[in-house]
């Protein structure tokens, strides 16, 4: 079974919606229990990054999550989430990643991100399969840094880390969930992954 | 390189598709969820469904297409039409939705914005704003889906919604629409070069040359159109492939 987490951060039945379509069941919870034991853990959010923090505290959903052993997969503010600091709220994350997330800042080009951008430089599984520079669906003020942990890269105003891994600890800033057939490729290759 | 996103919109009544020509007219034109997915997998970057239902009992029928719309197409889709309250956005993004474009309630109670943005965030407000371009040379907002005129020049309200929280604008151009002439490019380029969010072009689109010139001359972020795609007068792969092949940004 597939988890996702439950918390005060928008849009998560988007990603039961996507699973749904490739054929994986899931269930959307903040049962302790039901996310230790799951299979795999899906992380996801839009929202703003202090809130979201503060929540995943208050519900001890913090300690949980950095403790998990299973693969796990933050997608766009779940990423930020998992990194060390965001400036959004000057906001203290989990620190899985050793990455800093920062607001983009240019006069020339809109912020948010929305759209449709590339991604490449592939150095994850998550991504067999899928065709160079391929285009997923962003949308975004900020951003983690290119760092060790970068599997991925794209580039708005400057490169920076589409996605990120450590260890079992997988992050997408992208959502999968609405990235058309390039974006089921990647749920697949998650959801495959031992 | 972010790309230039093709936006095929449909107009909803009580669950079907329909189209007007200059805000009047209304044919019908085919499922709602059918045409979406057909355009999803055909290469559309997003969606908008519009819903021009006036009575409260049929939005629950809005609701339920909502989540037949979500489960079933793989691409972000905004929800419009008739949106006046905070609890009316939460239902639609609880149901699947990835945004909601909202007018008239907005221009009469701008405070909505900033509540709606700073609950959903701004990437998901969408302020749709219908324009007509006046005998001074002006363009003003209009309101009740063209109906009602004000005297509030384009400009200014779009900057006001910006700055209380609008993620993008949706701009359509009354003097444009359904004419098949080609999008309004000097409100267009106007908006997009003065405000910090995303624009997206519609009304007048009737050949692939009239999207070149909205991304080219208007500066626009995204084009959306209705009726070209639902009479398949053109294909989204060959428009697509004709902007690719014209040097513009975009997803093939």
């Amino acid at each position: 079974m597939i988890a996702i987490v439950k918390y005060n951060a928008g849009n998560v039945l988007s990603v039961q919606y996507a699973l749904q379509r490739i054929g994986v069941d899931s269930i959307v919870t903040d049962d302790f229990e039901v996310i230790r034991t799951a299979d795999k853990v899906i992380f996801p959010g839009v929202g703003h990054a202090q809130s979201a923090m503060q929540y995943l505290k208050e519900k001890g959903l913090d300690k949980l999550i950095i403790s998990l052993q299973q693969p796990v997969l933050g997608i766009c503010l779940g990423l930020q989430l998992m990194c060390k600091h965001s400036e959004e709220g000057d906001t203290t994350c989990l620190g899985i990643f050793d990455t800093q997330v920062k607001l983009f800042s240019s006069p020339a080009l809109k912020v948010p991100q929305i759209g449709w951008n590339n991604i490449y430089n592939y150095k994850s599984e998550l991504f067999n399969e899928l065709s160079e520079q391929a285009f997923v669906y962003t949308v975004h003020s900020y951003y983690a840094t290119i760092s060790e942990h970068t599997t991925a890269t794209t580039d708005y105003i400057l490169p920076f880390s589409a996605a990120l891994q450590k260890n079992n600890f997988y992050a997408v800033q992208f959502h999968p969930e609405k990235s058309s057939v390039a974006g089921e490729t990647i749920l697949k290759n998650f959801i495959q992954l031992t | 390189m972010l790309t230039k996103r093709i936006i095929p919109c449909l107009d909803i009544r009580d669950g079907r598709t329909v189209k007007g020509i200059n805000f009047e007219n209304i044919r019908d034109a085919g499922d709602p969820v059918e045409l979406a997915l057909l355009y999803s997998q055909q290469g559309a970057d997003e969606l908008v469904f519009l819903d021009i239902t006036a009575t409260v009992e049929k939005r629950k029928t809005l609701v339920e297409l909502v989540k037949r719309i979500a489960t079933n197409i793989n691409i972000p889709f905004t929800v419009g039409g008739g949106i006046s309250t905070v609890e009316d956005v939460s239902v639609l993004l609880q149901h699947g939705a990835d945004k909601v474009s909202i007018n008239t309630a907005a221009f009469k109670n701008p405070q909505l914005i900033a509540d709606l943005s700073n609950r959903f965030g701004s990437q998901c407000v969408v302020l749709a704003i219908d324009t007509k371009k006046e005998e001074d040379g002006e363009w003003y907002v209009y309101l009740s889906g063209g109906r009602t005129k004000t005297g509030t020049r384009t400009i200014e309200w779009a900057k006001q919604a910006v700055a209380l929280g609008a993620g993008e604008i949706l701009l359509t151009s009354m003097n444009n629409d359904g004419t098949k002439a080609g999008f309004a490019v000097d409100i267009t380029l106007l908006l997009s070069n003065q405000l910090p969010v995303p624009v997206i072009a519609s009304g007048g689109a009737g050949c692939m040359e009239h999207f070149k010139e909205i991304f080219q001359q208007g500066n626009a972020a995204a084009a959306l159109a209705a009726s070209i795609f639902h009479y398949k007068e053109i294909g989204i792969p060959t428009l697509k492939k004709y902007l690719s092949n014209e040097k513009i940004a975009i997803r093939l």
